[in-house]
């Protein structure tokens, strides 16, 4: 499992990755059939934290399809971000049973605090994503929060802003 | 390298051999619910207990894969829960099966003590808060003892990681039996047995299976389809991540049925470890020789290869999920053909369920007749339901199929949670429907389901109380559906937006009765005519809930009230004229100026420009104004 | 055979494999949006439901008929489906009908008016996405797509190229290029078929006509028109002819009221080209190098193959089609002849063709700086200026073409159907190798509609392998088997359009029905017949052109004028 500190540092340095020796790597394990598009797309995914256009363009190229093929499938699945997400990745579960003990009110409280512009995931400074997902199979701990893949149960509005604060002043004391 | 069911019996025995002369095991959850609650120290202090006192006593996690509490002491776990999380901490003492519930830190050295006298530590036993009854034992605890674990028999009891472990409790043995028999006698058992798909249809396994075992063809597929996006249901998570051997088995039960040699595993994306536990097992599999080239000496080879999703519930269609596979957009086919017949890859394809799977392993060793004598003669087996909402003991529940929902609400779930009062039931998810107390006695299987206008589904279970609004509820489905919708056909992408599009309108307070209509309208167009199964019942929990709480949607459009004080929108304050000293405080804080008055007389609130953000409440010092609903 | 009920009345089964396909048999139409025969089933428009006994509401596209099956096709639940199927396109569709290209041809239009959708109920989408006006030919109008996926399939699976695929889901789900860029940036070989399959405005082609009046109307230029093979055919379908009567005569009378001064026969360079790629290609098999020998006179496919089969551009004939070979003698050798210098002769072409437009701007096909072909324009484009100018088509005299490039024969005429250039080619081939007179014309085995054909033709004992190809998948499907070593031919043919040019995009939009297709191909085999020559060899004013100033075939004036280069387009390395 990947730590906060992991997923972090694995942002950095982003651009000085080769993209096409990266797709071709990811080429050489899946294959060049289509189904291989889905798990490189999730490698990819995985590595960049999000898909860049030339990585798009570069799995095409490698699996000889077209660029529209291959920007159809990573537009479809929810797995796949086409802009670069926050640091923070916060996704707050809305599936039955946390949505029927208030997991609303929670997502509202951290859009707040975050300061995240209505109609947009990310927030101006890059710091934070916030999504919603359908449930994570944790519905005893309903509602449930999970930034960067550490998970937050029995959330309520006060007890998110506290984490956020932590979070923030974290962040303004390393920069 | 097992060579034929004797080699799995050898295992089988040096594994209980060895397991007896452990004098006993304490197993503590390591559940996200308990760790949650801080099971990781209790962990600790036992550990630093027997350390202390130099005991052979081995403790295990029941589920590891935990990481330490951070400093809020807020949990970060992944994994499934196994079913009594409300009741966590929970520590067991093996062999007895003693429970200790809701244990702390400080409870170690006490269960050490007793574990050294043969005592139990009574104060943390399971006390029943209805009846105060004291139960020592897990098996008798109500919510344990009113179900029938057979897909979640292992589940919590063996380690998911260990293929012994499973061959010890009789894993593979139903694999090793199906290899005996010709592959025409396996699909007749699964006919007989008439094990109907958990997935959610009920279609009957062996029907589908003997069209694929009658299709010519170079290659078969055999698909588990563990993509489990209903929100609120996580059995099947449980079954891939807590007994992962079990789906393998299955697996290859039916590979070797229809003629299939490869299989996948779809797993959700949300899934990290199941997909970790079932690769281990299919690696382990492969290294027994229960995967591969010529299993068991039987001449049938099969081998399975799971893959992951990434993040569409309609991928749980077969169509979609097969298009899933092959790398394109998960949208659905035209049927027929059915997969059966042309799958994945135009190859003859069976896709099942992972309960489905599961029970396939029992029913090979125990024989269809031992299956059919659970349940109902039309639904025999058991059904896991993911018991969530307003209910005491939120977990994963198995029972016979045929039980009412008032058993497993009342008798298993313990009833309301706060001592309130039972509203509906939702059942089936996003394509199921909303039960009201008239329905309590329905028996829980297919059938009786589909007449009363719900559906098993995958078998969410969600109880809802006073406090719950049947509107917000439809419109928060519909969103979900929305969402998940996947655009190909006119009546599903469009008409499902307008139904949410009505449905905002009403939990806003701006609903009209010609909207109640409309919704019918649209409804039912979307049900007859989408193209998939996520279109066909996605207007289920708005036209059941239409019918059933009729009343409820009246006081939304028309008194523009709700009666379970939710909607925001519906939302209303007003100032008590007794209780306002007219001091003007509110109008001050009121960000949206929309209170007014004279000092020294009561002020009022404009409802049309008040945006019902509550400061006035919070600022009045004379507790004056009230949320109405 | 079998039989089943469609509305109370009994049909007989012939092989069909769809309700859908029984009953329009069976002579009851059902609405389809997004559903042809030429393409794979995709099921969602759901305007095509049936009720069958036993069965309740099924979309007959997608559902296999079966024997004794009861069909009602206008039931009152039917009615009500498809109503309320259109009333939600309608709801997010912006219906600026008497602003839209298509209006009056259009299926969306046509479907609202027959079926009663006379009130949207719904709250409609007032947000509009931008317009992709970036298009040589196509433009992409988000806000009239209903997301039938007609066009996906048509590029992905007729064209093999999938310049537009869907992306994202859901109530978001549109029609897109990669990365919404325009569609100017991608690998659109601009065959145009996506529009022409499109049932509404959501896809159009660039229309030109304006462009088309201003040099009509600008006294400075003397406007040259050449009129295409396929368009003589087509053109009429607009004005209620039937499909394949040819209107040449007509054609030339219309153009002449509306102010053009001359009129050319495309065939007549056609014939030349014949000449010269048939000399080409027997020197390429005589010699053995770049075998085969691949057509060039699609600008589609010479796209196509710059893009995605740079490696072959060598096996492409040099030749420049016949529009550029026209435009070519007209601006070089013509304007000399009339005395009017270039750049003020102006070329308009009439084609069957979208891609044309793209071929007619490339640098290579310019005459001092200034363009050969200024301005092409569709054989639909066309008959709009010819409404517009308030011309009674039908009943118009006939008019002959202008020399001396309206003198043809009927191998140029049948380059507008598939496999007419190879049968063209054929005819002169024979004769130059066998030095001997062919009596029989008609070459059977290039004939066809199929999207792939090849055969064997033994001339002087020589075999020739040939593959007579429409539709782009299909090319690509030779290129994989050539580069596989499976096939080995001496010339390829290729047209990116079903049925070659009388299936081209420019044509009446009723070319997306294979029958009308045939009926023109048949009517080009017929002039094909009626003409006194069939083979371009024959053609005296050819001869003289060749004879006055062309030399020989393959001269050095003949490269210079009928001849070009190819360059590599592949995007990446
Ligand atoms: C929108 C949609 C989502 C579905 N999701 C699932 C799912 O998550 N898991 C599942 O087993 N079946 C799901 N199904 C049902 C499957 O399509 C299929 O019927 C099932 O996997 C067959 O297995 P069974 O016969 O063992 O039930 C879904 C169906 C639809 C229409
Ligand atoms: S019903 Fe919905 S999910 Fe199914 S094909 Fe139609 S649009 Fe897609
Ligand atoms: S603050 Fe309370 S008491 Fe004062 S005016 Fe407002 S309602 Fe009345
Ligand atoms: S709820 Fe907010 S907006 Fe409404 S009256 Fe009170 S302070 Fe003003
Ligand atoms: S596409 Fe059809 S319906 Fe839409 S505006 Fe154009 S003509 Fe009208
Ligand atoms: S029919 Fe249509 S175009 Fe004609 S006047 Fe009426 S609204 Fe206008
Ligand atoms: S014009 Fe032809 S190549 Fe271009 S997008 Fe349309 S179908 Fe594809
Ligand atoms: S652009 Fe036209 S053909 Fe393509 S999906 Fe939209 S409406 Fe259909
Ligand atoms: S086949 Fe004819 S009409 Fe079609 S693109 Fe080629 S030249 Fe143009
Ligand atoms: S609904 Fe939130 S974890 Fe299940
Ligand atoms: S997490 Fe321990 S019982 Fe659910
Ligand atoms: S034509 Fe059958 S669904 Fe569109």
């Amino acid at each position: 499992m990947t730590t906060l500190e992991q997923s972090v540092v694995r942002d950095e340095g982003l651009n000085t990755i080769n993209v096409d020796d990266n797709v071709a790597a990811a080429v050489k394990r899946y294959g060049t059939n289509q189904s291989a598009l889905i798990p490189i797309l999730q490698e990819m995914q995985e590595q960049y934290r999000y898909l860049p256009k030339d990585v798009l363009n570069s799995v095409a190229e490698a699996l000889q399809l077209s660029p529209a093929t291959v920007y159809g499938v990573a537009t479809f699945y929810a797995q796949f971000s086409l802009e670069p997400k926050g640091k923070y990745v916060i996704k707050v579960c809305d599936g039955t049973a946390c949505h029927v003990r208030g997991s609303l009110p929670v997502y509202e409280a951290i859009c707040e605090r975050v300061g995240l512009e209505k109609g947009k995931s990310t927030t101006k400074n890059r710091r934070y994503t916030i999504e919603t997902v359908s449930c994570l199979g944790a519905c005893g701990l309903a509602p449930v929060v999970t930034i960067n893949d550490k998970v937050y149960g029995q959330m309520t509005p006060q007890a998110i802003v506290m984490i956020l604060d932590m979070l923030e002043e974290e962040e303004t004391s390393h920069a | 390298m097992l060579k034929n069911r004797a080699d799995i019996l050898d295992v089988q025995r040096e594994y209980n051999e060895a397991v007896k002369k452990t004098k006993a095991q304490i197993l503590v959850c390591a559940g996200t619910g308990c760790v949650a609650n801080g099971s990781l120290l209790v962990y600790d202090e036992l550990q630093a207990e027997l350390e202390k006192r130099n005991l052979d006593i081995t403790i295990d996690y029941l589920l590891e894969e935990h990481e330490q509490a951070d400093d809020n002491g807020i949990a970060a776990i992944k994994s499934g829960c196994h079913g009594f999380c409300e009741q966590g901490p929970l520590v067991r003492i093996e062999p007895e099966g003693i429970l200790y519930t809701k244990v702390k830190p400080e409870d170690a050295s006490s269960i050490i003590d007793a574990l050294v006298s043969g005592d139990v530590v009574e104060r943390l036993l399971y006390h029943d808060p209805n009846t105060g009854e004291v139960y020592p034992k897990e098996n008798e605890i109500p919510f344990y003892k009113y179900q029938q674990r057979v897909v979640l028999r292992h589940c919590g009891v063996i380690d998911p990681e260990d293929i012994r472990a499973y061959i010890a409790v009789g894993g593979y043995e139903g694999a090793a039996q199906a290899l005996s028999l010709t592959s025409e006698d396996v699909v007749n058992e699964v006919l007989t047995s008439n094990l109907r798909g958990r997935g959610g249809g009920g279609f009957p396994a062996g029907r589908k299976w003997s069209i694929a075992a009658s299709q010519e063809a170079d290659q078969k597929y055999i698909i588990c389809n563990g993509d489990e996006g209903d929100p609120g249901a996580f059995m099947d998570r449980s079954i891939m991540e807590g007994d992962p051997h079990s789906v393998i088995e299955g697996m290859m039960i039916a590979g070797y049925a229809i003629g299939a040699s490869k299989g996948y595993i779809y797993v959700r994306a949300e899934y990290p470890l199941a997909v970790k536990r079932l690769k281990k097992a299919i690696s382990d599999a492969r290294k027994y020789g229960l995967l591969g080239e010529n299993i068991l000496g039987s001449g049938f080879s099969f081998d399975v290869q799971v893959k992951e999703g990434a993040g569409a519930f309609v991928c749980g269609e077969e169509s979609a999920l097969i298009a899933s596979i092959e790398g394109e957009r998960g949208m659905p086919r035209p049927k027929p053909p059915f997969p059966a017949v042309s799958g994945l890859w135009g190859k003859p394809t069976i896709i099942n369920n992972v309960e489905t799977l599961a029970n396939l392993p029992h029913i090979l060793r125990r024989g269809s007749d031992w299956f059919k004598s659970i349940g109902t003669e039309s639904s025999p087996g058991t059904k896991t339901f993911a018991l969530t909402g307003e209910v005491l003991n939120t977990g994963l529940v198995e029972v016979p199929m045929g039980r009412t929902i008032n058993e497993v609400v009342f008798k298993i779930g313990g009833g309301i949670r706060g001592g309130g009062k039972l509203k509906a039931v939702q059942i089936g998810g996003p394509s199921g429907g909303c039960l009201t107390e008239e329905f309590l006695d329905l028996p829980l299987d297919f059938d009786s389901l589909r007449q009363a206008g719900a559906m098993i589904g995958s078998g969410g279970l969600v109880v809802m109380d006073e406090n719950t609004c049947i509107v917000e509820v439809a419109r928060f489905f519909m969103n979900f559906i929305q969402n998940e919708s996947c655009g190909k056909c006119v009546f599903c992408r469009e008409g499902t937006l307008h139904m949410l599009d009505i449905l905002q309108r009403i939990v806003d307070g701006k609903g009209t009765l010609e909207d109640l209509d409309l919704l019918v309208e649209i409804g039912e167009t979307v049900q007859i005519g989408s193209l998939c199964g996520l279109g066909k019942t996605a207007p289920n929990p708005v036209l059941s809930t239409l019918e059933n709480f009729r009343d409820e949607y009246l006081a939304h459009v028309v008194e523009k009230r709700c009666p379970a004080g939710v909607c925001q929108g519906l939302k209303r304050y007003q100032i008590m004229d007794d209780k306002c000293k007219g001091c003007g405080l509110c109008a001050r804080k009121c960000p949206a100026e929309a209170i007014s008055g004279k000092v020294g007389k009561p002020f009022v609130i404009d409802p049309e420009k008040c945006i019902k953000c509550g400061a006035c409440v919070t600022v009045c010092k004379f507790k004056a104004i009230e949320e109405v609903a | 055979m079998g039989w089943l009920m469609v509305n109370g009345k009994s049909v007989t089964l012939n092989g069909e494999t769809s309700v859908l396909e029984v009953v329009r048999n069976a002579g009851v139409d059902i609405p389809t949006l997004c559903h042809h025969p030429d393409l794979s089933v995709y099921g969602a428009c759901r305007m095509c439901l049936v009720d069958i006994d036993g069965r309740g509401i099924v979309a007959a596209c997608h559902t296999p008929p079966e024997e004794g099956m009861v069909i009602r096709t206008n039931t009152a639940m039917v009615r009500r489906l498809r109503k309320m199927a259109l009333e939600l396109i309608l709801a997010r569709h912006d219906g600026e009908c008497t602003t839209c290209d298509r209006s009056g041809n259009c299926k969306l239009q046509e479907y609202a008016h027959r079926f009663g959708v006379d009130d949207v109920r719904f709250e409609r989408t007032e947000e509009r996405l931008p317009i992709d006006n970036s298009g040589v030919t196509v433009i992409r109008d988000p806000n009239k797509c209903i997301l039938c996926g007609e066009c996906v399939r048509m590029c992905g699976e007729l064209q093999g190229i999938g310049v537009l695929d869907f992306a994202h889901r859901g109530s978001d789900m549109v029609v897109s290029t990669a990365f919404n860029q325009d569609i100017r940036e991608t690998d659109c070989v601009n065959c145009g078929q996506c529009a022409a399959i499109c049932p509404t405005g959501a896809l159009t082609i660039r229309s030109q006509i304006q462009e088309a009046w201003d040099a009509i109307n600008d006294s400075t230029k003397t406007v040259v028109v050449q009129i295409a093979p396929a368009v003589r055919v087509a053109i009429g379908e607009e004005f209620n002819l039937p499909p394949g009567q040819s209107s040449m005569g007509q054609l030339v009378t219309a153009l002449r009221t509306m102010g053009v001064s001359k009129v050319f026969d495309t065939s007549f360079a056609a014939d030349i080209t014949v000449i010269e790629e048939t000399k080409e290609f027997i020197e390429r098999v005589q010699s053995g190098q770049n075998i085969p020998q691949f057509t060039s006179c699609c600008p589609a496919w010479v796209k196509y193959a710059e893009q995605f089969y740079p490696e072959y551009l060598d096996n492409l004939s040099s030749c420049r089609s016949p529009q550029q070979m026209l435009g070519s003698l007209v601006k070089k050798h013509y304007s000399k002849e009339l005395g009017i210098p270039a750049q003020d002769l102006f070329m308009i072409s009439i084609m069957p063709c979208t891609a044309k437009k793209f071929e007619a701007q490339r640098d290579e096909f310019t005459t001092d700086g200034a363009p050969d072909v200024d301005l092409v324009i569709t054989t639909q484009e066309l008959a709009r200026m010819i409404k517009e100018a308030g011309i009674d088509y039908p009943s118009l005299e006939e008019t002959p073409l202008d020399q001396p490039f309206g003198f043809v024969t009927g191998a140029g005429i049948i380059f507008g159907v598939t496999g007419g250039v190879s049968e063209a080619v054929l005819r002169q081939a024979y004769e130059i190798l066998t030095e001997q007179e062919l009596k029989d014309v008609v070459f059977s085995d290039v004939r066809g509609y199929e999207g792939l054909r090849s055969c064997e033709i033994v001339i002087n004992e020589m075999p020739i392998r040939l593959a007579v190809v429409n539709g782009l998948a299909n090319a690509k499907k030779v290129l994989e088997d050539m580069r596989a070593g499976k096939v080995h031919y001496h010339l390829v043919e290729v047209m990116a359009c079903p049925g070659g040019c009388i299936g081209g995009a420019g044509q009446p939009i009723t070319n997306v029905n294979r029958h009308v297709r045939y009926e023109r191909g048949a009517g080009l085999y017929r002039d094909d017949k009626r003409l006194p020559m069939h083979k371009s060899q024959q053609n005296p004013a050819v001869a003289a052109l060749y004879e006055n100033w062309l030399g020989y075939p393959g001269s050095k004036t003949a490269h210079e004028t009928l001849h070009t280069t190819y360059t590599c387009r592949k995007k990446s390395n």
